[in-house]
Order: structure tokens, then sequence, then C-alpha cells
């Protein structure tokens, strides 16, 4: 039974997905619809396999086959359904249906749109095993796969070469990322013989010593370095704003609702590693706070409203890991499930603006769309109050909580959490405003193209904006369902006693302040004063460095990519040079010889028979004379 | 009965035998025409016939004979399948003279 259920959730969207890449293209419009199919089937095996473990509390297991055997060390092909899985599994697979179902519009009428959901289906399998994997390995396997579907997804267009180069920008930093997760990989198999999660956490649960610790660190920052390259933080996160190359529905799924989580998903599963690591949680709480601020400092001042919403996902994992680093992994997973909500609804809201401009993504060209598309600007009004902390919407509960978290760790990192914040409500609603208030800025050939989407890509938006405001709900405080719900996946954790004490409503009033702060800057810029942002080239001063994302593009090609290149180009003009000169060398010295020898090739029988008695004269001479 | 060997002896039919075969070698070596080089090389093989009867006499023992006629059997096909390509060679070229064929040169 527990291996059939696993089997349906896996298979479903690998068959689907290999239907539409092999034979999409004989489907025409029904491979969209088959592979919305699939991953609803996922969904509901989902719905269902939660349903039981949440009341049996018991968690749904299942090996497929054993893979590796070596010795003693065994890896078995196994999934685990567990609580924190299966919270995981409910939304890719439940965000992954309404994307799915809205982009069977929006890719429309595209070249390769049977090839679009071959690819999104097969992003949904990765996804999948990644998140229910028994053990890092199979962990491993949709932690790659995942990045190969991002890669090839954000380079889709590919006739574009700049979206070629961001795609690969996005697998090669992915990649440093990934040696780190390795490290860590065979540190802990090194350590315990076993890269089972149950069976890591139970020797971790007798006790270790120093020694162990020691070793249980650099796995843990490994393992962490592997989820900063994933989830796009400080210093690796440059891949994610240049992903948004890749169609909307692509930087909804993969780049803010579910791909992007998969380090938060790994380190919370790893919560008993990280545990016994303080340095490196401290360590990710610093880089989360720091990412967070940094990432929506930039996301201040940009135009493209798809890379807007780029940084904002930077900065709000960012606030994610800063939770996870004060050990509250409870509420890293809460802000997770409500972001994966209300930043779907966000990018799904930017693609219907996008399909109604004809694809004309600069905010400064935009302007007064309210009125041509009503439910796409409510849906995506409200989701930016969500994402903005607007009381008693989804995002406001999930970010009090981390700032709440912080503030009683660290007074610090809560004043930088708290300026990130403000500065998210700015900037989404300077986004709103430029975007849907005001008259339009664009030519009248796109204002005669202006149309509200239609219901296949709405109903998503609506959905989506309902969970924005109600998502809060699993973890209201006070009730704090999901701290209970995950109890069994977290060992110790710092997120669980919240009372709701006179510090708490301060600090919730505060969040309030600080979302009004946001807010009215927005407000006063953009609708009293009718600003409209400059001209690239206008652009000076500090204003500048931030439109030009502190030239870290810039700085990473100068200390990184350049001397590489320099590295590179030596070895291909010296080293190279060198030994393909001594094999082609070789090969010339045969060629020459092979030459000389040809001239005995004379054609003449008389000689070839001379040569032959000759030889035979020889042969007797020495077989029967000279011996 | 006196035995053929016994009253020329053995060594005799050796020296023939080299003689002739010598002169087959020469022969090969020596001449242009294929068709004497043909001619040659039957000399040579007939030598060796010639040698094993003589053994086979000189031992008592039909082996060797029968040997020879396997011998000659194949020497028969070899020669028929030889001149055949000499005729094609003729019709080719109008010559048989081996200085001739040169069309295999490296």
């Amino acid at each position: 039974m527990d291996t059939n259920v696993i089997l349906l959730l896996l298979l479903v969207p690998l068959i689907g997905s290999l239907v539409n890449i092999f034979f999409g293209k004989k489907l025409g419009n029904g491979s969209g619809i088959i592979a919305t199919i699939a991953v609803l089937i996922s969904f509901i095996v989902t719905v269902i396999a939660f349903v039981q473990v949440n009341s049996t509390k018991v968690a749904i297991q299942g090996d497929l086959f054993e893979w590796i055997a070596v010795d003693r060390f065994t890896i078995s092909f196994g999934f685990l359904l567990d609580q924190l899985s299966l919270l995981w599994l409910l939304f890719v697979t439940g965000i992954g249906t309404l994307i799915h179902l809205y982009s069977t519009s929006y890719m429309k009428g595209d070249e390769n749109y049977a090839k679009f959901f071959g690819y999104l289906n097969l992003f949904i399998f990765f996804m999948i095993v990644l998140v229910a994997g028994s053990n890092l390995l199979i962990t491993f396997i949709g932690w790659e796969g995942v990045g190969l579907c991002s890669y090839l997804l954000i380079g889709f267009w590919h006739k574009n070469q700049d979206y070629n180069d961001a795609a690969k920008k996005a697998f090669i930093m992915n990649r440093i990322g990934d040696l780190g997760f390795l490290i860590g990989v065979f540190i802990l198999a090194f350590l315990f013989q076993s890269l089972d999660y149950m069976t890591i956490k139970e020797a971790l649960a007798t006790g270790t010593n120093h020694q162990i610790n020691t070793w249980i660190g650099f796995a843990a920052l490994a393992i962490f370095i592997g989820a900063v390259g994933k989830s796009a933080q400080i210093p690796l996160y440059t891949w994610l704003p240049d992903a948004m190359a890749g169609p909307t529905p692509v930087s909804a799924l993969i780049h803010a609702a579910t791909m992007v989580t998969a380090g938060i998903f790994l380190i919370t599963r790893l919560n008993f590693v990280f545990d016994l690591a303080p340095l490196v949680q401290n360590t990710i709480a610093i880089v989360g706070a720091f990412t967070s601020l940094f990432a929506a400092s930039i996301g201040l001042v940009q135009n493209d409203i798809k890379k807007v919403l780029a940084y904002s996902t930077v900065s709000q994992l960012g606030l994610m890991f800063m939770a996870i680093g004060f050990g509250a992994y409870e509420i890293a997973v809460f802000h997770v499930i409500t972001h994966a909500f209300f930043k779907a609804c966000l990018f799904l809201g930017s693609g219907s603006v996008i399909h109604a401009m004809g694809g004309e993504q600069d905010m400064r060209r935009m302007g007064g769309l309210d009125k041509y598309m009503k439910v796409t600007y409510i849906t995506f009004l409200i989701a930016t109050a969500a994402i903005s902390g607007f009381p008693f919407l989804s995002g406001f509960f999930s970010k009090d909580e981390i700032l709440m978290v912080a503030f009683e760790n660290n007074k610090f990192l809560y004043i930088v959490g708290s300026i990130a914040s403000i500065m998210t409500a700015f900037y989404m609603f300077r986004l709103v405003f430029l975007t849907f208030k005001k008259g339009f800025r664009g030519s009248q050939e796109q204002k005669n193209h202006l149309h509200e989407s239609p219901l296949s890509m709405t109903l998503p938006l609506i959905i989506l904006a309902f969970f924005s405001i109600v998502g809060g709900a699993i973890n209201l405080p006070g009730s704090n369902w999901l701290n209970h719900y995950l109890q069994p996946i977290i060992v110790k954790s710092t997120g669980k006693a919240h009372e709701l004490g006179t510090e708490a409503y301060i600090l919730m009033a505060l969040a309030t302040a600080g979302f009004l702060i946001g807010l009215g800057w927005a407000f006063y810029k953009y609708i009293k004063n009718s600003e409209v942002p400059q001209e690239d080239e206008k652009i000076t001063g500090f204003h500048k460095v931030l439109y030009n994302k502190y030239y870290i593009d810039e700085i990473y090609m100068v200390i990184f990519v350049k001397p590489i290149y320099v590295i590179a180009t030596f070895f291909r003009d010296f080293v190279e040079v060198a030994l393909s000169g001594t094999v082609l060398g070789l090969g010339k010295i045969a060629d020459e010889l092979s030459l000389q020898g040809k001239k005995a090739q004379n054609g003449n029988i008389g000689l070839y028979l001379f040569a032959f008695v000759f030889g035979i004269c020889i042969l007797f001479y020495y077989l029967f004379i000279a011996r | 009965m006196e035995n053929v060997i016994e009253i020329i002896g053995i060594e005799k039919y050796i020296y023939l035998s080299i003689i002739l075969f010598c002169i087959g070698v020469l022969g090969i070596l020596y001449r242009r025409n294929a068709i004497v080089m043909f001619m040659c090389i039957e000399i040579m093989l007939n030598s060796a016939n010639m040698l094993l009867v003589a053994f086979s006499t000189f031992h008592q023992d039909a082996e060797g004979q029968v040997f020879v006629f396997f011998t000659m059997a194949v020497a028969a096909a070899e020669v028929a399948v030889g001149l055949a390509i000499l005729v094609t060679i003729y019709r080719n070229i109008g010559s048989i003279d081996i200085d001739k064929l040169k069309n295999l040169k490296g």
C-alpha cells in the first residue's frame, strides 16, 4: 500500500512529462491538459496521504529497491512521506497544479508548447523526489534534477542569447552550492555509515562526543553552502534575478514558490544536525538577515516588474534563513508556505500584466492598468498587502513570527530584518502604484491591446489570493497548529513558546507601523507626487549603485570570471598547444615513416618474388645452417 | 625383387630434386613471361613430389605416395585458376609480361 502511494505520486508527473516530451507535438493543446491533470493527480494523492498521516501520526515509508550496497554501507531507493515532506508536497503539487492551469493559457501559441509542459512536469517529478527522499542521496537526485529543469526552463526561449547566458549562470552558480552539498553528504556518510535521515537522527539522539561535533559542524556548513546556492543567498544569489529570463509561470513555480525553498527544506530536514553546530547557525542567521536587507535595497529601484519580484524573493528567503539560524525551523516553514502563496500570486499576476502588455516588462511603460484588468489588480493588491505585512493577512503572521524570534535572540538582526520589511512594503506598493495606478504610459498600440486575461489565468490568481489572505491561519499565534504538526520532525526548537503577551503585541504594532511607513512612503512618492522612475541614463549617485545592483555582477566578473578566463586562456594557448603538439608530432612521425615504407610497394612482381626467395633463403640459413 | 631405390641410391634422387628445385627458382627469378613462370612453379612442385615418392619407397611406406596424389590434385586446380587469371590479364592489357603489371604500386 505504502509503496503504491509513493509510486503513484512519483510516476504520474514523470509519465506526463515523457508523454509531453515525446508525443507532445501530436497532442496539440491536449498536452497542457495532460500535464495539468498529472500534477492534479499527484496533488490528490498528496492530500490523501496528508490526511492519513495527520490522523495516524505515522509516516508513510517505502523502499522501492536496494540501490547501492557496498560492504555494510547500503543505500536504499526509499521514500519517506512524513509531516514535513507532505507539507512541502502539498504546496508544490497544489500550486503546481494552479500554475500548470495558468500556463495552458499563458503559453498558448508558443512553438514549443508541449515541451514546456514536459519540462514543467519533469520539474514536479524531481521536486517530489527531492522532498520525499528518505535519504540524502535521493534528495540529491531531486536536487540536481530540479536544477536541470530550472536550467532548461530559464533558457526555454533559447533563441535569445541573453536567456541562454542566464540559464548557464543559474546552472553554474548552483553547481558551486551542489559541491558544498556533496561534501556535506560525504562527511555525514563517513560519520554515520548511512545517509538515511532516520538513522542519522537516531545516531545523534544517543549522544555525541566533541570530535564528532566538529565534523558535524563542517558537514552543516557544507550543506548550508548547498542551500545558499539553491535558495539564492549571499554570495550566490545573483542567478535568481537573471533567472527571470524564463517564462513567467516558471518564475512563479520554480524561482519563487518551490525550488528555491529547497535549501530551507534541506536544513529543516537535517535540523538535528544543525542543532549541533551553533556556529553555523549563527552564520545562517547573519547571512539570511543581510541577504534580506541587501536584496530589498536593490529591489527599491528596479524598474523591471519581474526583477522587483525576484529581489523580493531573495529578500524573503533571507528572512526564512534568519529564522532557521535562530533554530526556529517551524517559523521558517510557515513563512515558506505563506510566501509560496503570495509570491506565486504576485508572479502570476505580473505574468498576466506582461501578457496584456504584449511582453513589456518595464514598469515605466505601464500605469493605470487597474481599469483594464480588475481581477489581476485586486488579486495582485491582496498578495502585495500579504507580502508587505498588512495586518491579519498571511504574510503578517509569518513575518511577524520571524521578527519576534529575531527580537528574542539578536536585537541587531531584528533591526536589519525590520528595515528589510519596511523596504519590502515600499517597493511592493511602488510596483502596484506604478503598474496599476495613474495614467497609461505605454504606446497607443499597447493600449489597444490591453485586456483582462482568460479564466484559466485568473482562476489560479483568485485561489492564490484567497490563500494569501487566510494562509496565516495554519499557525495563528495562540493556536500554533503548524508548530504542533511539525513537532515529530523538529528535535529541538526555539520558536515554540510564543505567548501572546505584551511584548508580542508591541512587536506586532511595530511591524504594522513599519508596513505603514513603507506604504506611506510609496504613496507619497508615486501617487501624491506622481513620480515616474527616471530613464536609465539619467540615474545618478547612490541610486545608480542600487539600480546596478551594487555592481555585484561586475565585481564577480573581475574577481572570479576574469581570472578563470586568464587561466583558461593560458591552458588553451600554452598547455594545450604543447600537448596536442606532442600527440600530433607522434602522428606525423608515423606518417613520414610509412611514406618511406610505401616506396617498397612499387608493384614490380619480379622484385617481390626476389624478396620472397631471398627471405626464404635467410630463413633456411638461420634454421638449418647457423644453428 | 630388387628395389629401384637400392639400384640407384636415395642420394641421387635428392640431388636431382635439388637441381630441379633450383632450376624452378631461377626460372621464377629470371623469366618475365608469366606462363614460363608457371611452368617453373610446376617444376618446383614436382621436384618435391618426386622426393616424397622416393622417400616413400625408401621407407616402404605408402603414405608419401598418397600425399603426392593430393598435391597433384591441388596443383591441377591451382593451374586452372592461374591460367584463367592469365587469360583475363592478357585480354585486358594484351601482354603477360609481369613487368607491365604495376597497377598495384603503393
